[in-house]
């Protein structure tokens, strides 16, 4: 099953959350809202047809040029995005799921943008979102066990922001 | 084993045993690389594992928004670098999906030989680690006899013996030198009987069985779940690999090649082997299986090797020219995974319309293979912890990234 029959799938149920599609990417993929996001998971992996039983995959991009000169001449508006790579055993077809978030919640920097977990769904999300939670600083609602997996749990701020500044030193070690 | 752990419990009902905190790692011999493990336990029982990664993390996919993609291949040796030719493999694969290449058969043919020998590496390496982490040295010496081979061979075609760099997006810089097929044969040829020791040593060893067999098992559903892949996925019984129902630039590279894919479906193992049978303790997707597919992995990718010998030999086409350091990349998102020995390895690639990416994502397969660990280690004893470990075949470099 491609991309688009999928979609016309997810259509009737979810059409209100479906914010956005691309059938011809390299990888095609299907957007959705945040705030959906659970039950389209719940559908993916529950429907016969769809059988979604893998989840790949989790990770975001940060869509900010920190470069004022070239910042620009961009066309987008910065933003992060959610990516989810599913795939089926049963029914051997793959999805590209994303969601679009603010980089920070209503505009106030430092505050974290939230989206519901998928972590009761798929186990691999619960490793996968800590780590985007480290990382790119998303916070999953739901999720079991927020903490940070790769930095150490006192490190702050998040590596692969685009405007991330490296500490200068920690805890006494110079870094730079 | 749960009954005789029950009657246990019941004897020593009185002994009074508190819980204790062990801290396994980070630097414990017997994990693979600087792991750290907190485990809860009761007497000799385990009732809760924390893992702790991040002690080997180098931001690889920082590093790479500051690359060309050219230039990013030596990290992704770092990455599993107990098969870094396989790591450069799904590297390559990932820029050519997004740049829209295929590379002549003849390249092809050479990536099958080296991505094959560099499995049976890696499955070398896990084979004679899993005798080392239960406390047999033998098994290490002797995997490590072999692997040294192979090491020196791929030295001979590259230089390096741990980080090659060799398989460069879109082709290679050069070929293997005069003579080295003959003794890539010579070396599967001496390599076959020792396969059949290794069986001797630990397939059908009472020890060995006894420590694995019945240990850890995971079930199909919960590795599909954690999104377990590669041989962890197959003794589980799913019949699952990316060389046979990937994407098309995977399974076009093995195009023309006979083999079998080794899972024990329905408990059985596809091909009548002369191999050790499984043994009545055994139960599907427990330790013992998930040793056992690797060693018969090594055979299939025997035969793939030979194949790809003969393929290429016969071959009178010309092998590819890697990409131009400075490449520009289209446009968009490719994200590629590739059937490393550990699992499947993928790589996500954004581009922005310059040479370097704008983002690069490594989805690792040990990642991923490990996060079932707290479900497995539950109620086992200490001494099981290692060998589930083992078992599972990760490598921290991986995982940390």
């Amino acid at each position: 099953m491609n991309a688009r029959n999928i979609y016309d799938l997810l259509l009737q149920p979810f059409k209100p959350w479906l914010t956005g599609h691309d059938f011809e990417a390299i990888d095609p993929w299907i957007e959705v809202g945040g705030e959906g996001l659970p039950e389209i998971a719940r559908f993916l992996r529950d429907q016969d047809e769809l059988a979604f039983d893998m989840l790949h995959c989790v990770t975001a991009v940060d869509y900010f040029e920190p470069d004022e000169k070239k910042a620009a001449k961009v066309q987008w508006q910065p933003y992060l995005e959610l990516i989810y790579h599913l795939s089926s055993t049963k029914r051997r077809h793959r999805l590209v799921l994303k969601v679009k978030l603010p980089r920070w919640k209503d505009d106030r920097p430092g505050e974290l943008p939230e989206v519901p977990s998928v972590s009761g769904v798929w186990s691999t999300a619960d490793w996968h979102e800590r780590e985007v939670f480290d990382l790119m600083g998303v916070r999953f609602l739901g999720h079991p066990d927020p903490r940070r997996i790769l930095c150490p749990e006192d490190w702050e701020g998040h590596p692969l922001r685009k405007d991330y500044q490296m500490p200068t030193e920690y805890h006494g070690i110079q870094t730079r | 084993m749960q009954a005789e752990r029950a009657q246990s419990d019941t004897v020593e009902f009185d002994v009074r045993t508190d819980e204790m905190l062990i801290n396994m790692g980070p630097q414990h011999p017997s994990t693979h690389g600087v792991l750290r493990v907190v485990l809860r336990t009761d007497g000799e029982v385990v009732s809760e594992v924390t893992p702790h990664i991040g002690y080997l993390h180098r931001s690889a996919e920082k590093i790479a928004e500051k690359l060309t993609v050219r230039q990013y291949l030596p990290y992704t040796d770092r990455l599993d670098y107990l098969a870094a030719m396989n790591m450069n493999l799904g590297w390559a694969l990932t820029v050519e999906k997004l740049l829209g290449r295929r590379v002549s058969e003849k390249t092809r043919h050479l990536r099958v030989i080296i991505a094959e020998l560099n499995r049976i590496a890696s499955h070398l390496v896990a084979a004679g680690c899993f005798g080392l982490d239960l406390g047999s040295f033998t098994p290490f010496m002797w995997t490590f006899r072999e692997r040294e081979k192979i090491v020196d061979l791929f030295e001979e075609i590259c230089g390096a013996r741990l980080t090659y760099s060799y398989l460069l997006p879109g082709g290679v810089t050069a070929g293997p030198p005069d003579g080295w097929f003959g003794r890539c044969e010579a070396f599967l040829d001496q390599f076959d009987p020792v396969i059949d020791e290794l069986h001797a040593l630990l397939t059908s060893n009472a020890i060995f069985i006894k420590r694995t067999a019945d240990v850890g098992v995971l079930p199909p559903e919960m590795a599909i779940d954690y999104g377990c892949t590669g041989p962890v996925l197959r003794a589980s019984g799913v019949d699952w690999d990316l060389r046979r129902d990937g994407e098309p630039i995977c399974t076009e590279m093995y195009d023309g090649y006979t083999w079998q894919v080794i899972a024990p479906t329905g408990g059985r193992y596809p091909d009548d082997h002369p191999y050790p049978p499984v043994p009545p303790e055994a139960v599907v997707g427990d330790s013992w299986h998930r040793f056992f597919v690797r060693m018969l992995e090594v055979v299939q990718s025997m035969y793939l090797i030979r194949q790809g010998i003969e393929k290429y030999s016969a071959d009178d086409g010309e092998l590819d020219k890697p990409i131009k350091i400075k490449e520009k990349l289209p446009k968009g998102e490719a994200y590629l995974e590739t059937e490393a020995p550990k699992g499947q390895m993928g790589f996500m690639i954004v581009g922005d319309g310059s040479a370097v990416p704008w983002r690069v994502r490594i989805r690792s397969s040990s990642f991923c293979n490990i996060s079932p660990l707290p479900e497995l280690c539950r109620g086992v004893l200490i001494a099981d912890m290692p060998a589930i470990l083992a078992s599972l075949d990760i490598v921290l470099g991986e995982i940390d990234r």
